[in-house]
């Protein structure tokens, strides 16, 4: 069994680790425990701002900060950075495309126990939407350090989309991130399964299980959902044929939106999305909600040979 | 303040006002009333206050100004023309598709903007930001914003305002525009957020009250801003929207709305009035 860390987690540790940058400065909307970025706060005090439960000042004051020459990350749950703080990130951050970095945790349904209110599912769809903005979903703790290090040396606003499930660990210490690049981690023929984020993960388990039948499934994992890299996934489909996209985010504006908005311009095939389908989350534990919402690997290689089969 | 400094910007100040009406009038649209109504806080800042330099307009260590009311942007074309930032040439080409001008502040567009703004309660916070990174490295600059009172409906604004106290910063100095107006009507009828000061003093800032019209008491406030520690300042101008120009002085039908001809005619037959006035003194 693979070590399990959240992608959060990594986020706050990496924040430490390159922290030495006395450029960056964090910023907090009283929620650095659950974010991790007390590790920060712990480190460097004099670089930590904690803003209190107002996240609309938070994302402007980054903003300021930034004209000064920081390196801001303002963190908080993704519902609020993305979804309250959406119009100031808008016209704050990315009109003046200025340097600031948000580190949005607690993305998607595997919030668990919280519920709707907190389970932000909307997020890749109003923050890929944004001019000058970039959107990262890394899939493990080992690609959340190398985006934060990435994001630290690209100029310009980054949304970065955290959970806060411990996941397993794909990569090794040997993975290179490369910013706008997708990354093909299982070759295959049949059928291409394009994933972000912890579904990362389960499209491994859907290729194993697909490889049992005998289908040859190719995985792609989309770390920088804008900008898109329309090379690999136009590829994918001149060479399989179909497609299934898997995202923990409403099957309307996310991943599998912005695969099907490339490959109606490229190179058009069968697309299934998997996703939540245009709902509101719940609460419940992470793994049951991931089966009831049918975003496990199992469903991924059922809808594998749904796609398939419209070839 | 001297006499021949007071009647210099009572003259800019006129200068600046000939420039919104006529921004305003090229543009057919735009917003003359608060942009008239802060003229003396314009001037007063970029002609007078301010460490700033036109032939370096991002230099690190200069004083910040952030009009957190952005649709008062022909005023602060007006006064960054005035101040050299641009050229005065330039201001006809308000809001055209052709210009740098856009019809709210753009940083990324013009020279001496330090923050975009236009979405009202905005730029104050990022005012804050500003005042934060100074604190943090060390830096003697001021930071300037300039607020409106219909803005101040924004409930971010009194989010900013609880953030500047709570980081003591006391190198950041909000104006605000105390006209009384704004697009629908007067503030107490619209949404009333009175009372300003006390509002503003049980934030733990430092209120100054002033005719925002007066040089002098302008100044005064804005020393004591500078020379008050450990707290934020904001110093309440008692305005007249539309001050200058007769038929808009105190009238919310004028907050966006551009002269006709005749109209800009007569403005400016006012102004030059002014100013041909100030010219023998």
């Amino acid at each position: 069994m693979a070590e399990k860390i959240a992608t959060r987690q990594a986020y706050g540790d990496a924040l430490v680790e390159f922290g030495v940058n006395e450029k960056i400065v964090v910023f907090d909307a009283d929620l650095s425990k659950s974010t991790k970025t007390a590790g920060f706060q712990a480190k460097y005090p004099e670089r930590f701002f904690n803003m209190g439960i107002a996240e609309a000042n938070m994302m402007c004051a980054a903003a300021g900060m930034a004209t000064c020459g920081k390196i801001p990350f303002a963190s908080t749950f993704a519902i609020f950075a993305a979804g309250r703080a959406c119009e100031q990130v808008r016209n704050s951050i990315c009109y003046p495309k200025l340097n600031v970095k948000i580190g949005a945790t607690h993305a998607g349904i595997s919030v668990g126990e919280d519920g709707a209110s907190h389970q932000m599912l909307e997020d890749i769809s109003n923050m890929r939407v944004l001019p000058n903005m970039t959107v990262i979903s890394p899939a493990d703790a080992v690609e959340t350090r190398l985006a934060v290090k990435a994001a630290i040396e690209y100029e310009g606003p980054v949304y970065l989309r955290l959970g806060r499930l411990a996941v397993p660990v794909i990569f090794d210490e040997t993975y290179e991130f490369e910013w706008g690049k997708g990354v093909q981690i299982r070759e295959g023929s049949d059928v291409t399964i394009i994933a972000t984020g912890l579904m990362v993960h389960e499209a491994i388990i859907a290729y194993d299980i697909l490889k049992e039948k005998g289908i040859s499934a190719r995985v792609i994992n989309i770390h920088t959902i804008k900008p898109l890299d329309d090379a690999i996934i136009e590829k994918a489909a001149r060479e399989t044929g179909a497609i299934v996209t898997a995202e923990e985010h409403n099957i309307i504006g996310g991943l599998g939106s912005a695969v099907c908005e490339s490959l109606a311009s490229s190179y058009p095939v069968h697309v299934l999305r998997i996703g939540t389908q245009d709902k509101f989350g719940k609460s419940g534990k992470p793994p049951l909600l991931m089966k009831e919402y049918e975003l496990t690997g199992k469903d991924i290689a059922k809808k594998a040979e749904a796609v398939i089969a419209l070839k | 303040m001297d006499k021949q400094t007071l009647l210099d910007l009572k003259k800019k100040a006129t200068r600046i006002r000939k420039h919104i009406v006529t921004e305003v009038y090229s543009a057919s649209s735009g917003h003359p009333g608060g942009s008239l109504g802060s003229a003396e806080i314009f001037t007063y800042l970029f002609m007078k206050e301010m460490k700033i330099d036109p032939a370096n307009p991002k230099w690190a260590d200069r004083d910040r100004f952030v009009l957190s009311k952005g649709h008062c942007a022909p005023g602060l074309y007006a006064a960054l023309a005035v101040r050299g930032f641009i050229p005065e040439e330039d201001l006809t080409g308000f809001r055209s598709i052709d210009s740098y001008l856009q019809g709210h502040p753009s940083m990324k567009d013009v020279p001496g903007v330090d923050m975009s703004t236009g979405s009202l309660g905005q730029g104050i916070s990022a005012a804050v930001g500003m005042a934060l990174a100074g604190k943090l490295d060390k830096k003697d600059y001021r930071v300037f914003a300039l607020l409106g009172d219909g803005e101040i409906e924004e409930g971010q604004v009194w989010e900013a305002f609880m953030s500047a106290a709570h980081y003591d910063l006391d190198n950041l100095t909000a104006f605000l525009d105390h006209n009384g107006l704004q697009i629908d009507g007067n503030i107490s009828d619209i949404m009333c957020p009175e009372s300003v000061v006390e509002k503003f003093k049980a934030f733990c800032w430092n209120v100054i009250s002033v005719d925002g019209h007066d040089f002098e008491a302008i100044e005064a406030a804005v020393e004591q801003a500078k020379n008050t520690k450990g707290k934020p300042t904001v110093i309440v101008a008692e305005t007249i929207k539309g001050k200058g120009v007769s038929y808009m002085e105190g009238d919310y039908g004028w907050h966006g709305k551009a002269p006709n001809e005749d109209e800009y005619k007569l403005a400016m037959k006012e102004l030059e009035e002014v100013m041909a006035e100030l010219e023998t003194k």
